[in-house]
C-alpha cells in the first residue's frame, strides 16, 4: 500500500516538474458573492435565448405561409377547372379524351395518370434490386476504399441535372428502341430506362444509409451463431432494415412520377392510352411542361393543366403519408 | 483430464498496437474457465481470439497457435462457419435481433439448415430454460426480442448460443449489464450446464469468478500473469501482483 503512494507520489512530482505552462493558483476559486437582483432579471444568455426562438419561430411562420400558399394557389387554380369551367371531375379521372381546347368534354386525364403510374412503377421495380444489391455490396463486402469510390459516383449521378439525363435518353436509348422494336422510338419504354438510370443512384444512397443503420453488433452476433455472410444479410439485415429500404424505394418512386423534363424528352408527348411499352404517350409532368407555354392564364385549357399540378401535388402528398406509415411500422 | 482448446503464444496486434503479448492457455473439456483482469488489459481480444471474431477487424494481426480438439482453428482449411457452431459466444451486451424471441433462439438452427419444426420447438423451449428465461417469456414468444429488458435480452441472447449445442460457449461480462437477481441466475444456469459444457467466461466480478470458475486466468497489460484452479488463485496466488488484484489493492 504505502509503497504504491510513494509510487504515485513520485510520479506527480515529476510530472508537475515537467511542466511548462506554470501551475495554477486555485485562491481565486471562491464562490463569488450572489446578487439577488441580478438573478431576478433575464441575463444576457437568456435574452440570447428569446431571439433564438424568436428567429426560429419567425423562419417556420414564414415556411407554413408558403406551403399554404402554394397549396391554395393550385388548389385554386385546379379546382377551378370543375367549378368555373364545369368539368365533370370523375370524367376527369376516367376519361382518356384530352383536348381541353375543345370544351369542357375533352377534358380527361386517365392517360396521363395511367403513363405516369406505369412509368414510376416499372422504373423503381426494376431499380430496387439493382439498387439493393449495389447498397450491399458496398456495406457488405466490398472493401472502404471501393466503397467510399462507389458512394461518390452514386452522390455525382444524383446530382446530375435531368436534362442532362433526358438529352442521353434522346440521343441513345430513343435511337436504340427504334432500331430493335422499331416504331418512333419514343414511348413508356424510353421513359423508364431513363428514369431506371435516375432513381437507382437515389434509391442506392438512401439504402445504404438504411444498412449502414443496422448495428455491427447484430452482424457479429448472427456470424457467432455459425451463419454464413449472406445468411447474415438475408435473415438479419435486411430483415432489421426492410422498413427503411421500402422507404428508399418510395422516395426513388416520388422522384421518378415528378421527373418531368427528362420524360418530356423521350416519352413522345401524345396524350394517348399506351397501349404498348414503345407507343408515344405522355406523363401528368411531361404534359405540365411541354403545354405550359401555350395556354393562357384563366381559360380552360390552362386550368385544365392546373388540374394536372393538383393532381400531382396530392401525390406528392401521398408519397409523403405512405413514408410516415412505414417508418411507424417499422419502429414497432 | 482433456484440454478442448489450447492457445500458444498467442500475440495480437491492432495495427501497430500489440494488444497480446504472448499467451499461453489450456482450456480442460466441461470445466468453466474465468478470464479475470483490469479494463484494457485485453480479455475480450483473446476471447474474441478463440472463435476468430478478430478476423473482420482491418489492420489485426494474429500469430500464434490455437487449437480446437487438437485442430489448428488458424489453418487455411479451417471453416469459419463450422467452427462458430462449435465455439459459440454471448457478447457484452445483449444483441438479440430485431425479431420475435422465438425466432432469435431458433436462429441458429435454422441456419444451420434444421427443418424438422418440432425439434427447433423443443429446442427453443430447453435453451429459454436454460438460460433461467422461460417464466418470462414462455407467454410471449411472438414478442419482439428487442422489447424486452437488457437483463431479459442477455439471457435470450445466451439461449439463442445455447441453442445451437456448442461444445465451448465464449462469455464476455455476461452479466455486466444484469441485476443480482438474474446475475444469480445466470449463474446458477452456467453451475448447471458446466459438466456439460466448456465455458471460457470474461467478468469483472471476482466474486462471481470465485464463486463459478474451476480455472481461473488473470491478464495484464495483455500479459497472462498466472492461472490456476479456483481456490488456489485466489488463496494463495504465486504472483505477488495477482494477490494485489485479487485483494483489490489496484486502482
Ligand atoms: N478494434 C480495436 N481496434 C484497436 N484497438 C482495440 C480494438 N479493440 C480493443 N483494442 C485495444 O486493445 C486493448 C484490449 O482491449 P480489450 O477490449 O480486449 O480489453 P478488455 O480486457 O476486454 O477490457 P474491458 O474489461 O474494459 O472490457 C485495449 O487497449 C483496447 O484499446
Ligand atoms: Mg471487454
Amino acid at each position: 500500500m504505502s509503497e504504491k503512494n510513494d509510487d504515485l507520489k513520485k510520479v506527480v512530482n515529476q510530472a508537475l516538474a515537467e511542466q511548462k505552462v506554470p501551475h495554477v493558483k486555485l485562491d481565486k476559486m471562491k464562490p463569488s458573492t450572489v446578487d439577488i437582483d441580478k438573478l431576478t432579471k433575464p441575463s444576457k444568455e437568456t435574452h440570447q435565448e428569446y431571439w433564438g426562438k424568436g428567429l426560429t419561430f419567425l423562419a417556420i411562420i414564414l415556411i407554413i405561409l408558403l406551403v399554404v400558399s402554394i397549396i391554395g394557389f393550385v388548389g385554386e387554380h385546379g379546382l377551378a377547372t370543375f367549378f368555373s369551367d364545369h368539368v365533370n371531375i370523375i370524367h376527369f379521372l376516367t376519361s382518356t379524351n384530352w383536348d381541353p381546347t375543345q370544351g369542357e368534354n375533352h377534358v380527361g386525364a386517365l392517360a396521363m395518370i395511367v403513363t405516369s403510374f406505369l412509368v414510376t412503377l416499372i422504373s423503381a421495380l426494376i431499380a430496387a434490386p439493382f439498387a439493393i444489391a449495389v447498397a450491399l455490396f458496398m456495406t457488405e463486402y466490398s472493401s472502404k476504399r471501393s466503397a467510399k469510390f462507389l458512394q461518390s459516383v452514386t452522390e455525382l449521378l444524383v446530382g446530375i441535372p435531368s436534362v442532362v439525363y433526358g438529352f442521353l435518353g434522346l440521343t441513345i436509348i430513343v435511337p436504340t428502341i427504334r432500331n430493335v422494336f422499331g416504331g418512333t422510338g419514343f414511348g413508356i419504354l424510353a421513359a423508364t430506362l431513363v428514369l431506371f438510370v435516375m432513381v437507382l443512384p437515389t434509391i442506392t444512397s438512401l439504402t445504404v444509409d438504411a444498412l449502414k443503420a443496422v448495428p455491427t453488433e447484430l452482424r457479429n452476433s448472427s456470424a457467432a451463431l455459425g451463419a454464413t455472410r449472406w445468411q447474415t444479410i438475408y435473415h438479419v439485415i435486411l430483415r432489421a432494415s426492410t422498413s427503411r429500404i421500402l422507404t428508399a424505394i418510395i422516395f426513388g418512386m416520388a422522384r421518378a412520377f415528378g421527373e418531368a423534363l427528362a420524360v418530356q424528352m423521350v416519352i413522345g408527348n401524345a396524350v394517348l392510352m399506351p397501349y404498348n411499352l414503345v407507343s408515344p404517350s405522355a406523363t401528368l409532368t411531361s404534359q405540365l411542361t411541354s403545354q405550359m407555354g401555350n395556354t393562357v392564364m384563366g381559360t380552360l385549357p390552362n386550368n385544365a393543366l392546373w388540374s394536372l399540378a393538383l393532381l400531382l401535388l396530392l401525390m406528392s402528398l401521398l408519397f409523403n403519408f405512405l413514408v410516415h406509415l412505414i417508418g411507424k411500422k417499422g419502429k414497432k | 483430464m482433456k484440454e478442448i482448446m489450447t492457445a500458444k503464444n498467442v500475440k495480437l496486434s491492432y495495427g501497430n498496437f500489440e494488444a497480446l503479448h504472448g499467451i499461453d492457455l489450456d482450456f480442460p473439456e466441461k470445466r468453466l474457465t474465468a478470464l479475470i483482469g483490469p479494463s484494457g488489459c485485453g480479455k475480450s481480444t483473446f476471447l474474441r481470439c478463440l472463435n476468430r471474431m478478430n478476423d473482420d477487424i482491418t489492420g489485426v494481426k494474429i500469430s500464434g497457435d490455437i487449437r480446437f480438439n487438437g485442430k489448428d482453428i488458424y489453418s487455411p482449411k479451417m471453416d469459419l462457419v463450422a467452427l462458430r457452431k462449435h465455439v459459440g459466444m454471448v457478447f457484452q451486451q445483449p444483441t438479440p435481433f430485431p425479431f420475435s424471441v422465438y425466432d432469435n433462439v431458433a436462429y441458429g438452427l435454422r441456419i444451420a439448415g434444421v427443418k424438422d419444426k418440432k425439434l427447433i420447438e423443443q429446442r427453443v423451449e430447453e435453451s429459454l430454460k436454460q438460460a433461467a428465461i422461460w417464466d418470462e417469456t414462455k407467454d410471449n414468444l411472438k414478442r419482439n426480442a428487442q422489447a424486452f429488458s437488457g437483463g431479459q435480452q442477455q439471457r435470450i441472447c445466451i439461449a439463442r448460443t445455447l441453442a445451437i449445442r456448442p461444445e465451448v460457449v465464449l462469455l464476455d461480462e455476461p452479466t455486466s449489464a444484469l441485476d443480482p437477481i438474474s446475475s444469480m441466475e445466470i449463474e446458477k444456469t452456467l453451475m448447471s450446464l458446466k459438466h456439460k459444457y466448456t465455458f471460457i467466461m470474461v467478468t469483472h466480478n471476482l466474486q462471481q469468478a470465485s464463486r463459478v470458475a474451476d480455472q481461473v486466468a488473470f491478464l495484464m497489460n495483455g500479459n497472462l500473469i498466472e492461472t490456476g484452479p479456483t481456490e488456489k488463485m485466489f488463496i494463495s496466488p504465486k504472483n505477488k501482483v495477482t494477490s494485489n488484484y485479487l485483494n483489490g489493492r489496484f486502482g
